[in-house]
């Protein structure tokens, strides 16, 4: 398994990558990429991983696995399967630290959430992303809803008491990674990779799978959320319209957001980027 | 007990299904299916595509399902479209060559029908064949059946 870590990489170029090496390379990958560098609103990630909405800022520690469907003996490449074994793993990485579950789709402590967890599985690979937040901003916090579709064991609790922060448990952040790299040896020979060992070649070949939208798209699209909505109750998630974007030439465009109210009215140059069926779609402001 | 068993296999033999006891995953006899679990049914040069019950099973409720425009061409073995689930996306490859002639559009308010109904209301495609003769790479219910089986037992 090749080795990448990187630091401070914006979520949105992880993302590019990560879709490049998913479906171009045949090698099996393990991606650290420590702390975004702009905080950033991943919102609703469809298409390409599934899962939900998080906001990811510079106390986010991302992990993706990316592999072969026979990589792991006797591991099949569906999501259960999947999400059990990333579960194993990390049970021995934190083993000590805190008390770990694998609760529905998430990481937690006890039943509070650290790690969010999304997948892509295509033909013959699979990638299982990891969101970790070791720490976060609480202020961000406020930009999200309550999801409509919540795990069950989040039983209607408010963010600050359904998540929690990796700091409080682990002693550094070194400490989580390397326990990682460890924990993966087990399972593979780990080779060490480094972002310039990797081709630089014009994905030109490979249609991104996101793309910027401007924020007249997001308000046209929350104006289309909200003109099916009767009324507009805080707490309430808004329902995923279902845009096609004339800026991308020649491919439907899934438009994966829920924009929050708070969002649209901040005076931001926050631009939206919007995935197609295999992208994600993230907000940066 | 045995009685229950050979009432339902007689009721499946009526209605044309194996049931499996141990994956308790449905298979369609007169399908063909393809070892990334999408069944084809065949009419003439027209085949009509979805995702097995072994799949959905897998990927578990699906709240999206990606479709391709109609009058695109799909190439057997290739991906043409993706079921979402809760976490997980997963890419859907056409088991056979040609062109889409229809899309399932009752799926974009329902995806729900690719796990109720795999093999009926969970159609996902419909396409006009180029090649026929592929069929004949494809598994036939027996077969897959056993492919089934046999990757539920590795695991």
């Amino acid at each position: 398994m090749n080795l990448l870590r990187m630091s401070a990489v914006p979520i949105l170029e992880q993302l590019y990558l990560e879709e490049r090496l998913l479906r171009t390379s045949v090698d099996n990958w393990c991606i650290v990429n420590d702390r975004t560098s702009r905080p950033t609103i991943v919102m609703g990630i469809s298409g390409f991983t599934g899962g939900g909405t998080v906001i990811v800022d510079d106390g986010t520690v991302f992990v993706s696995f990316i592999c072969n469907k026979n990589a792991i003996p006797g591991l099949q490449p569906y999501p259960h399967p999947i999400m059990s074994w990333t579960g194993q793993l990390y049970s021995e990485v934190l083993q000590g630290f805190g008390d770990f579950h694998l609760r529905e789709n998430d990481y937690a402590f006890n039943s509070h959430k650290f790690g969010g967890n999304a997948q892509s599985i295509i033909k013959e690979r699979w990638i299982h992303h990891t969101s970790f937040l070791w720490d976060y901003d609480i202020k961000n916090m406020e930009y999200l809803k309550h999801p409509t579709r919540a795990p069950k064991y989040r039983s209607a609790r408010p963010h600050v008491d359904f998540l929690c922060r990796m700091k409080d448990y682990v002693p550094s952040k070194s400490t989580f990674i390397e326990r990682t790299i460890k924990s993966v040896g087990n399972y593979f020979l780990v080779k060490p990779f480094g972002l310039d060992d990797i081709t630089t070649e014009p994905s030109c070949t490979l249609p991104h799978s996101t793309k910027l939208l401007t924020r007249q798209e997001l308000e046209d699209a929350y104006s289309s959320q909200s003109a099916q909505q009767s009324s507009e109750n805080y707490g309430h998630q808004h329902t995923l319209p279902q845009l096609r974007s004339s800026c991308l030439p020649d491919e439907k465009k899934k438009i994966v957001c829920h924009p929050t109210k708070q969002l649209l009215e901040k005076e931001t140059a926050g631009s939206m980027i919007v995935s197609d069926s295999s992208g994600a779609v993230v907000c940066s402001f | 007990m045995a009685s229950r068993l050979l009432w339902a296999s007689r009721a499946a033999s009526y209605l044309r299904i194996s049931a499996f006891h141990r994956g308790l995953s449905t298979v369609i006899k007169d399908l063909k299916y393809a070892d990334t679990h999408e069944w084809v049914k065949v009419d003439g040069a027209s085949a009509t595509i979805g995702i097995t019950d072994h799949a959905q099973d897998h990927l578990g409720d699906v709240v999206y399902v990606e479709l391709p425009e109609v009058g695109v061409t799909v190439a057997q073995g290739k991906n043409f479209g993706a079921v979402e689930s809760v976490k997980a996306t997963s890419d859907v490859n056409s088991p056979v060559s040609g062109e889409v002639v229809e899309v399932n559009s009752e799926l974009v308010g329902s995806p729900g029908l690719v796990n109720g109904s795999p093999y009926e209301n969970g159609w996902i495609i419909k396409v006009k064949m180029s090649d026929t003769g592929e069929l004949n790479s494809l598994m036939d219910s027996n077969q897959y059946s056993k492919f089934c089986e046999e990757e539920d037992a590795k695991h």
